[in-house]
C-alpha cells in the first residue's frame, strides 16, 4: 500500500476553492434573513447620555433597533474570559455598551434591516449624544497617576500583575556577572487581518427552541460552550455552532464577539435568520489585536558570553475589555518562553497587565511567543555586540546540550527534547555565512548598508496538559477529540476537535488513517467544524492540531485496528496477537494469501453475523487525547537585508529558515505554514502598525494606511528542516503554524540594527518603515559625529 | 425603496438580466442577485484584490465597479474558469504547487494572474510579484503563489505551442 505519512499529497480541499465552491459565513443566505450593521462610537471614552432609535426605526424596511440595555433587560449576559490570574479584575464586557463606552469601534446599537445597505443608512439615523471623557491609549500612560480610569474596580487601570521566576536568583546573578546588557523594547500593537473579514449568522427554530450560529470560528464547542452557558443561558444541546470553510484565523477568531451575541440574540427575538459581516473598517477596530508591549529587559553574562540570567519588566496593554485568552497570552505564554534554547540560571519576568481604552488584546499568531522571542533575541544580539562577538556563535555557546533532555528551566517548562546545532549549521551553510559577512564588509566600503541578523527560536506549543493549564488558572482544558467511524462498505468518516482554516487538516489527517487502515485516502473524509457533528473539541490555535488533534486521532484508529485484528482473527481462526495488517489485508503473520481487506472486516463488523463472542457490532471509536507535555518546535532563522541610507527604506534581501517540528505529515503543507508564519513576522518588523493616538482613535483603520506585506515586499524563502522527534506523543510531531512569525519578526529586527551599526545604532523600535529608520539614521549621524 | 436600473450582462457565458439598485456595486450583485459567491470581499477600500473578476476582458476589483457599469458587459468570475470539470491552467498551477491555504484570496489572485500573464507571459520572479501586488494574502508569504504563477506561464506556453504546431 501507497505510504501517505510524509508525502507532499496535493490538498483534497483545494478543488472548491480554486473553482468559487467553497462556503464561507457570508456565502450563506437563507430565507427571510435579516442584516446587521453596528452603530460603533467613534470616541475612545464617553458615557452615553442618550440613545435616540426613532429616525432609524421609521426608515423604511428597518426591522428592528438593539440597544444595550434591551440585552441587559432579556438577561444576556457578559462575555467572561477563559483564563483567570489571581488577583486579576475581570469587568463585565457586555455585546453592546450600556452607559459608557470604553474603545473607539464599541458597539452602542445594532440596526436590523431587509438588507445590508438599508441596514447600513439607518444606522446613520441612530443618535446617540455621548459625553466624551479623557481617554489613554498607551499602557505606561495609563498607569500614570491621574490617568482617565477604564474601569471603575480596576485601580489604576491594573488588571493583574504576575511574574515568574526567582528574582533573588537573578539579583545575585547580576552581582557577579562580568558584563550586562539593558535595553528598553516596544512590541508593537498588530491587527490580525485574516482576509476573510468575520461574520455570522444566526437562525431560530421556534418549534424545537433551537439557535443555530454559523460563524468564523477556530473553535465553534468553546463558542457553543460560552455563548449558550455563560451569555444566552440556555442549555449548550438549544444552540448549534457551525464553522463551515474560515478564511483563515491567526487568532483573532478564536474568542466569542459581542455580533454572534447580538445575531443570536436578534434571530430568536424576531424569529428570522440574522447575519452580520464585518466591514474591513470594522474588523480593524473591533478584531482582538496582538502584542503591545512595553518592556525593559537586562541579561547578565559571564566575560566569555555565557548567559547567567534575566530580568524582564514588561507592560502588557490588554486595551478595553479581557476576550478569551487575553490574560494568559503575556503571562503563561509569554514568561515562560524567556529561556528560549539557552543555559540561564536564572530569569526573571514581571508583567503588568494594563487597561486601555483601545480594542481588546489577545492571542495573535504566536500569542505571547513572538514577544518573548523578539525581546530575548535582540538581548542576545546586543550582548554579541557588547561583547564584540559573532551573534551566531555566542547562540551555539549557550544552547542547551542535546544530552541535558528532559530540561528544566528556570521559568517552569521542561523542555523534552531538542537539537539545535543541527539547525544552526544547516541555516549558516544554507546562507553561506562566512560569504555573507565578507560581502557585508565589502559593500560597507561602497556605502551600501546590508545587516544578517539570527533568530535561534523556540516554541512551546501544542496547547496542552490539562491539568497543568488548569493549576495555572485555564478555565478550559486543553486535550482533543477524535471520533473515526467506519461505514459498512469500509468507507470512513473522521470527526476531529481540531479546526482547520487553511491549514488543511482534511488532506493531513485523511493521510494519517489512510496509512493506518491501509485505504485509499479517497475514502476518508474528515469533517470539523459543526457541534451538531463532531464530538467536544477545543479546537485550533496554539499549533495544537498535529501535535493534540492528530494524536487523538491516531489513539482512535489504533481502537479501529485492535477491532479489525479481533474480527480478522475469528474469521481466519487465529489468535488476534497472530494478525497483522499488510498490502491492505489483515492476514496472519507469514499467510498473506489468506487475507481480508479493511473493507470485508467493516461489512462483517456492521452484519454482526459471525463476530467474537461477547464483541459488540459496528466499527467506531472515539478517543479524548490529553497531551503529557508542551511540544517544543525549535530552530534558526536568518535575514539578510539591505538599509538604504538616503531614504531608510529597508529591503528584506534574503531568508533563510531551518525548522524543526520533528516528523513531516505533509511536508508541503508544512513548508506552506512555514512561508506564511515568516511573511505575518517580517509584516510586524518592516510595514505593520496598529497605531492609536494619545486620545485613542485608531489611525490605521483601514489597508489604506495599515500596510500589510505585499507580494512584492518579500523574497523567496530557502527553507529547510532538521527532524527531532518528540518524545511523548504517538506520532512525534510538533507544531508548525506559528514558528515562523515567532522567529521571523526578531530576525529581521537583527538584521536592520545590523545593518545600522555603523551609525552608532544600538536598538530601534519596529515598525523599520523608512521613516522610522531615515529618522534613526540622521540621529545617529549626529551622535556618530 | 429606491429606483432600479435594468440591466443585461452576460456572466460566464450566460445572459443575466435584472433591475438593480443604481448603488449596487458588481461584487454584490454577482455573490447577492447570482449567488456566485466565489467572488469574495475582503476589504471596502479597494486593496485586497479578493474581488477581482474579468469584466470585457480585463480583470478589475468589482468593489469598485457598480454593477449597473457592467451593463451589457461579458464577466467571468471564478466560477467561470474551469471546463467540463476540468480546472484551467492557474487553477491547476496553485493547486499543483500549494499555492493557497485558507482559499479566500484565491479567486481573486487565480483572476489576477489571468490579467498577469495576458500581459507578460514568461514573467520575471520580479514582474510576477509586481502584478500581484494588488492582491493580499495573508496565509502563504506568496512563496507558492509566486511559484504557481510561473508553473502556470510554462503551462500556457507548452499550450500555445501545442496548438501552434497542431
Amino acid at each position: 500500500m501507497e505510504q501517505y505519512f510524509g508525502k507532499a499529497v496535493k490538498r483534497v480541499e483545494d478543488p472548491r476553492f480554486l473553482t468559487g465552491s467553497g462556503q464561507y459565513t457570508d456565502d450563506l443566505s437563507l430565507p427571510r434573513m435579516a442584516h446587521v450593521a453596528m452603530v460603533r462610537t467613534p470616541f475612545a471614552h464617553a458615557r452615553i447620555r442618550r440613545i435616540d432609535t426613532a429616525q432609524a426605526l421609521e426608515h423604511p424596511g428597518v426591522v428592528a433597533v438593539i440597544t444595550g440595555q434591551a440585552l441587559r433587560d432579556a438577561n444576556i449576559g457578559s462575555i467572561p474570559p477563559g483564563w483567570l490570574l489571581p488577583d486579576i479584575k475581570t469587568p463585565p464586557h457586555y455585546a453592546i455598551a450600556v452607559d459608557r463606552v470604553r474603545h473607539a469601534g464599541e458597539i452602542v446599537a445594532a440596526v436590523i434591516a431587509e438588507s445590508r445597505a438599508i441596514a447600513e443608512d439607518a444606522a446613520l439615523l441612530v443618535d446617540v449624544e455621548y459625553e466624551m471623557l479623557p481617554a489613554v491609549s498607551l499602557g505606561s500612560a495609563a498607569l500614570a497617576s491621574g490617568a482617565p480610569a477604564v474601569h471603575d474596580e480596576a485601580i489604576e487601570n491594573v488588571c493583574f500583575r504576575w511574574s515568574i521566576g526567582d528574582q533573588a536568583a537573578v539579583d545575585a546573578e547580576f552581582d557577579r556577572a562580568a558584563k550586562t546588557v539593558k535595553l528598553s523594547l516596544r512590541n508593537s500593537r498588530l491587527a490580525p487581518n485574516a482576509i476573510e473579514p468575520r461574520a455570522s449568522l444566526a437562525q431560530y427554530v421556534r418549534a424545537s427552541d433551537e439557535l443555530t450560529l454559523w460563524t468564523t470560528s477556530q473553535n465553534p464547542h468553546i463558542h457553543r460552550l460560552i455563548l449558550a452557558a455563560f451569555v444566552l443561558g440556555i442549555p449548550e444541546h438549544k444552540l448549534r455552532v457551525i464553522s463551515p470553510d474560515v478564511g483563515g484565523g491567526f487568532g483573532s477568531k478564536i474568542f466569542q464577539y459581542p455580533e454572534e451575541v447580538i445575531v443570536l440574540y436578534a434571530a430568536r427575538k424576531l424569529n428570522r435568520p440574522v447575519k452580520w459581516t464585518a466591514r474591513r473598517t470594522e474588523s480593524f477596530v473591533s478584531d482582538s489585536h496582538g502584542r503591545d508591549h512595553e518592556s525593559e529587559a537586562e541579561l547578565a553574562a559571564d566575560d566569555e558570553g555565557h548567559v547567567l540570567a534575566l530580568r524582564v519588566k514588561t507592560i502588557a496593554n490588554l486595551g478595553a475589555y479581557l476576550t478569551l485568552f487575553g490574560p494568559v497570552v503575556p503571562t503563561y505564554l509569554y514568561g515562560t518562553l524567556m529561556n528560549g534554547p539557552y543555559r540561564f540560571r536564572a530569569i526573571h519576568c514581571a508583567v503588568t497587565g494594563v487597561f486601555t481604552h483601545t480594542a481588546p488584546v489577545d492571542a495573535l499568531r504566536g500569542a505571547g511567543r513572538p514577544e518573548a522571542t523578539y525581546l530575548l533575541e535582540r538581548m542576545m544580539d546586543r550582548m554579541a555586540q557588547e561583547l564584540g562577538q559573532d551573534p551566531a556563535e555566542l547562540r551555539r555557546k549557550n544552547f542547551i546540550q542535546p544530552d541535558a533532555f528532559p530540561y528544566q528551566t528556570p521559568v517552569a517548562l521542561v523542555y523534552d527534547s531538542g537539537n539545535y546545532e543541527p539547525a544552526l549549521d544547516k541555516a549558516l551553510t544554507t546562507l553561506d555565512y562566512k560569504r555573507a559577512r565578507e560581502a557585508q564588509a565589502a559593500l560597507r566600503k561602497e556605502g551600501r548598508y546590508l545587516g544578517i541578523g539570527f533568530s535561534t527560536y523556540l516554541e512551546a506549543c501544542g496547547l496542552a496538559p490539562s491539568s497543568l493549564v488548569g493549576s495555572l488558572g485555564a478555565q478550559a482544558g486543553q486535550w482533543e477529540s477524535a471520533l473515526v467511524r467506519v461505514m459498512p462498505t469500509g468507507k470512513v468518516e473522521v470527526f476531529t476537535g481540531a479546526h482547520s482554516h487553511g491549514q488543511g487538516h482534511e488532506t493531513a489527517f485523511a493521510q494519517i488513517v489512510a496509512d493506518d487502515l491501509q485505504i485509499p485516502m479517497d475514502d476518508v473524509v474528515i469533517v470539523h467544524g459543526d457541534t451538531a457533528k463532531v464530538p467536544f473539541g477545543w479546537g485550533s490555535y496554539g499549533s495544537r492540531s498535529a501535535a493534540v488533534g492528530a494524536s487523538a486521532l491516531k489513539m482512535a484508529l489504533n481502537k479501529i485496528r485492535d477491532k479489525a485484528a479481533g474480527i480478522a482473527a475469528h474469521l481466519l481462526e487465529a489468535a488476534p496477537e497472530d494478525v497483522e495488517m499488510t498490502g491492505g489485508q489483515l492476514h496472519v503473520k507469514g499467510v498473506p494469501e489468506r487475507g481480508k481487506s479493511f473493507s470485508d472486516i467493516a461489512l462483517q463488523a456492521h452484519l454482526a453475523h459471525n463476530l467474537p463472542e461477547g464483541m459488540e457490532p459496528g466499527l467506531e471509536a472515539t478517543h479524548f487525547y490529553d497531551p503529557k507535555n508542551f511540544v517544543y518546535p525549535f530552530g534558526t532563522h536568518v535575514a539578510v537585508v539591505e538599509v538604504d541610507p538616503e531614504t531608510g527604506r529597508v529591503t528584506l534581501q534574503r531568508y533563510v529558515a531551518v525548522d524543526d517540528c520533528g516528523p513531516l505529515i505533509n511536508p508541503m503543507i508544512a513548508e506552506g505554514q512555514v512561508h506564511g508564519g515568516i511573511a505575518h513576522g517580517v509584516g510586524q518588523a518592516l510595514l505593520e502598525h496598529a497605531l492609536y493616538d494619545e486620545q485613542g482613535q485608531f489611525v490605521a483603520g483601514s489597508f489604506l494606511e495599515y500596510a500589510m506585506p505585499r507580494a512584492d515586499d518579500l523574497p523567496l524563502f530557502e527553507i529547510d528542516h532538521t527532524v527531532t522527534p518528540s518524545p511523548h506523543n504517538p506520532l512525534g510531531v510538533k507544531g508548525i503554524g506559528e514558528t515562523g512569525t515567532i522567529a521571523s519578526t526578531a530576525a529581521v529586527a537583527n538584521a536592520v540594527i545590523d545593518a545600522l551599526g555603523p551609525f552608532g545604532i544600538t536598538h530601534l523600535d519596529m515598525p523599520f518603515t523608512a521613516e522610522n529608520v531615515w529618522r534613526a539614521i540622521q540621529g545617529g549621524k549626529k551622535a556618530v559625529a | 425603496m429606491a429606483d432600479t436600473v435594468a440591466i443585461t450582462l452576460t456572466v460566464n457565458g450566460v445572459e443575466r438580466q435584472a433591475d438593480v439598485e443604481p448603488r449596487t456595486l458588481l461584487v454584490h450583485f454577482l455573490r447577492e442577485a447570482l449567488g456566485l459567491t466565489g467572488t469574495h470581499v475582503g476589504c471596502d477600500t479597494s486593496q485586497c484584490g479578493a474581488c477581482a473578476v474579468s469584466v470585457g476582458g480585463v480583470v478589475v476589483k468589482s468593489c469598485t465597479l457598480l454593477a449597473v457599469q457592467a451593463d451589457r458587459a461579458e464577466v467571468t468570475t471564478i466560477e467561470g474558469l474551469a471546463r467540463d470539470g476540468q480546472l484551467d491552467p492557474v487553477q491547476q498551477a496553485f493547486w499543483d504547487v500549494h499555492a493557497l491555504q485558507c482559499g479566500f484570496c484565491t479567486p481573486g489572485m487565480v483572476m489576477a494572474t489571468h490579467e498577469l500573464l495576458a500581459h507578460s507571459p514568461q514573467p520575471t520572479d520580479a514582474e510576477i510579484r509586481h502584478g500581484l501586488e494588488g492582491n493580499y494574502c495573508r496565509c502563504t508569504g506568496y512563496h507558492n503563489i509566486v511559484r504557481a504563477v510561473r508553473l502556470a506561464a510554462e503551462k500556457l506556453a507548452e499550450r500555445e505551442s501545442t496548438a501552434a504546431a497542431g
